[in-house]
């Protein structure tokens, strides 16, 4: 009788990068107390491997697309999508983070084991086909980065960070479980496409309220996962708080994630009743805008002033999910790559320049940036470029696909308030290149140590990944577009 | 497809009975039961502990890790049980699956004896012999000393 619920070859190949990751993480784990202190690069190196067979995996995996286990995951375009963009992620961070681990004499097999299996549970979040096991995705990819954040555990504003992320963020979780039990409850169904069939059906009556009070009690385990106002108050003091490294993780994987769930669970199973989530939604996008943009304003912690412009951003990825469309799926992906590689960059860019104990990390500690350390300098100026939104960089293209899929759906208010905002976030991007090269360094300055190996690949991936996102934007637009258009077929 | 109401009407009876046990053995011992009061009595039952003192004492970190790895060790071998059901429907596939699912819970087994969660006493007290306890001593004065 259980014959035929046995998975077969081709549905264990489509859960492949997860088997890797988790594989080499727990490879990592058990061999972390045999290796002494001084050859623990060996361990990153290991996590550099497992997640490039797990992004050759992610592609390949694509080759049979299709669902898995009892459709419990799907392996489509979105999926594949986001995939390679967590894994990217995780491979833009294990190689950025060797010349600080060092520097805080913290380097261990954690860190990379912890790395791995938060990539897990985003690749499980992306990929899932139902609401529970995208919530145990959820929960994997979560608890890692708590322990993350809290990484260096000798550093008061790292506990700091890892308790409040921890706390607000079972808090948050917990609504978005309670929203999950709402949907079964209406539906009989946590799968997404089944949800989508019986809301969509005209013999039966819905309680639409029950069904948009389950569709509200998760956006907001949804809301806070990706930064999104009202519930962005955790992400300045976890991101000033964690290891630089970890808040570039944070602020690019766990996001893109985050978006990737509320894309496939708002389009997919709730694309029936958009009448009902949009209201919120378009809130949320405002919201989340003029908060992030103007509390930057005021920052002089370069840590937390991209803290809130990742807020800022959140808003704008915000802005194209209140479209409910296929082309505003399809910019949000857009975004969310661009995004990664350019808030990566600057994030890798702050690690290099803090120094030890991260007291660095003040917009004055950027003056003459350009002198002592001109490649930096001009690397930074990229992504700052880039996350203002200027041509030839990702961050324009992303922009610009975003607000066109909103006046295409005639949210006319958003795009004008949207485009305002990004106006002012102008301001504080600028300053801080303005500091870098018109004002002289600080005599008596250490020295900066020289860009590392990994840390050098790292600047330079995002930098070719933001400037090819922004001059040949097409090939990841279209691949966008048609994985876009099958979550609302 | 049937009302919501019929549909949940068995949750509903559930819950009226639930209010008329919990709400029956109150009142019932609150009716029948003798009263005879006094001060020890009246105090709190705290499983032999005083009940009254300081909330802030501090315990060794080492009752947390133990507690924690307990938990999730726990919940792990939980598994094993609806696995035992269906093993035989499921031959080899569940042995193999559940192969893997037991070696990765050893592997975090092995992380955590080598990093010396299980090492209960602190380094020095390895060294020296260790002392009998004296014969009064009681749960709560161990508790207490730690």
């Amino acid at each position: 009788m259980f014959a035929n619920y046995l998975p077969t070859g081709a549905e264990y190949f489509r859960l492949l990068p997860e088997m890797i990751l988790t594989a080499a993480g727990t490879l990592i784990m058990v061999l972390e107390p045999l290796t002494g202190y001084r050859r623990k690069r060996f361990l990153g190196h290991l996590a550099l491997a497992g997640l490039l067979a797990a992004l050759w995996a992610a592609v390949v995996a694509y080759s049979s697309p299709g669902p898995a286990f009892n459709r419990l995951i799907v392996v489509d375009g979105f999926a594949t999508f986001f995939r390679v963009l967590v894994i990217v992620v995780g491979i833009l961070t294990v190689l950025s983070c060797w010349d600080f681990l060092a520097r805080h004499k913290a380097e261990s097999g954690e860190f990379y084991s912890l790395i791995l299996f938060s990539v897990v549970g985003q690749c499980v979040m992306v990929s899932a086909n139902e609401l529970i096991t995208l919530f145990i995705g959820l929960e994997v990819s979560s608890i890692a980065t708590y322990v993350l954040a809290g990484y260096l555990r000798d550093d008061k504003r790292a506990n700091e960070a890892a308790l409040k992320y921890f706390l607000l963020g079972s808090f948050a979780t917990a609504f978005l479980l309670y929203g999950v039990a709402w949907i079964y409850g209406v539906t009989g169904t946590t799968n997404l496409v089944d949800i989508r069939q019986i809301l969509e059906s005209r013999d039966v009556i819905h309680p639409i309220l029950a069904v948009s009070t389950a569709a509200a009690l998760m956006f907001v385990g949804f809301a806070f996962k990706v930064s999104a106002a009202p519930f962005q108050i955790w992400a300045p003091d976890v991101y000033q708080g964690a290891p630089t490294p970890v808040a570039a993780f944070m602020s690019a994987g766990p996001k893109a994630a985050g978006f990737a769930i509320l894309l496939r669970v708002y389009l997919t199973a709730f694309g029936p009743i958009d009448q009902s989530w949009v209201p919120f939604v378009w809130t949320c996008a405002l919201a989340t805008m003029v908060i992030g943009n103007f509390a930057a304003l005021a920052q002089n912690n370069v840590k937390r002033l991209l803290a809130y412009s990742s807020i800022a951003h959140a808003g704008y990825i915000m802005v194209a999910v209140a479209t409910g469309t296929a082309p505003g799926a399809a910019a949000a992906m857009f975004y969310l790559a661009a995004y990664a590689f350019m808030n990566v960059g600057a994030f890798v860019v702050v690690s290099h320049i803090s120094g030890r104990g991260e007291r660095k990390v003040n917009i004055d500690d950027l003056a003459g940036l350009s002198s002592r350390q001109p490649l930096t300098a001009a690397l930074f100026s990229v992504f700052l470029l880039s996350l203002i939104g200027v041509p030839l960089t990702g961050g324009f293209f992303g922009k610009f696909y975003i607000f066109k899929a909103a006046i295409d759906s005639q949210l006319y208010w958003l795009t004008i308030l949207g485009l305002l905002t990004s106006a002012v976030a102008a301001y504080y991007y600028l300053r801080l290149i303005v500091v870098m090269y018109m004002r002289p360094a600080v005599d008596g300055e250490e020295e900066l140590p020289p860009l590392g190996g990994g840390l050098k690949t790292a600047l330079w991936a995002s930098a070719l990944g933001t400037l090819a996102l922004g001059i040949f934007p097409s090939a990841v637009l279209n691949f966008a577009g048609a994985s876009g258009a099958m979550l609302v077929r | 497809m049937r009302p919501y109401t019929e549909i949940y009407f068995p949750v509903v009876v559930q819950i009226i009975i639930a209010i008329a046990v919990a709400a029956g053995m109150v009142g019932g011992s609150f009716l029948l039961g003798k009263k005879v009061r006094n001060r020890v009595k009246d105090t709190p039952y705290e499983s032999g502990m005083q009940p009254v003192g300081s909330a802030r004492e501090r315990f060794s970190v080492k009752f947390y890790l133990v507690a924690m790895i307990f938990i999730l060790f726990d919940i792990e071998a939980m598994f094993l049980y609806p696995w035992a059901v269906v093993y035989r429907e499921l031959k080899l596939f569940a042995f193999v699956e559940m192969l893997v699912f037991v070696v990765l819970i050893l592997s975090g087994f092995f992380y955590i004896w080598k990093k010396g969660a299980l090492d209960w006493a602190p380094e020095s007290d390895k060294k020296t012999e260790p002392k009998p306890l004296p014969a009064e001593a009681s749960i709560a004065t161990i508790l207490n000393r730690h």
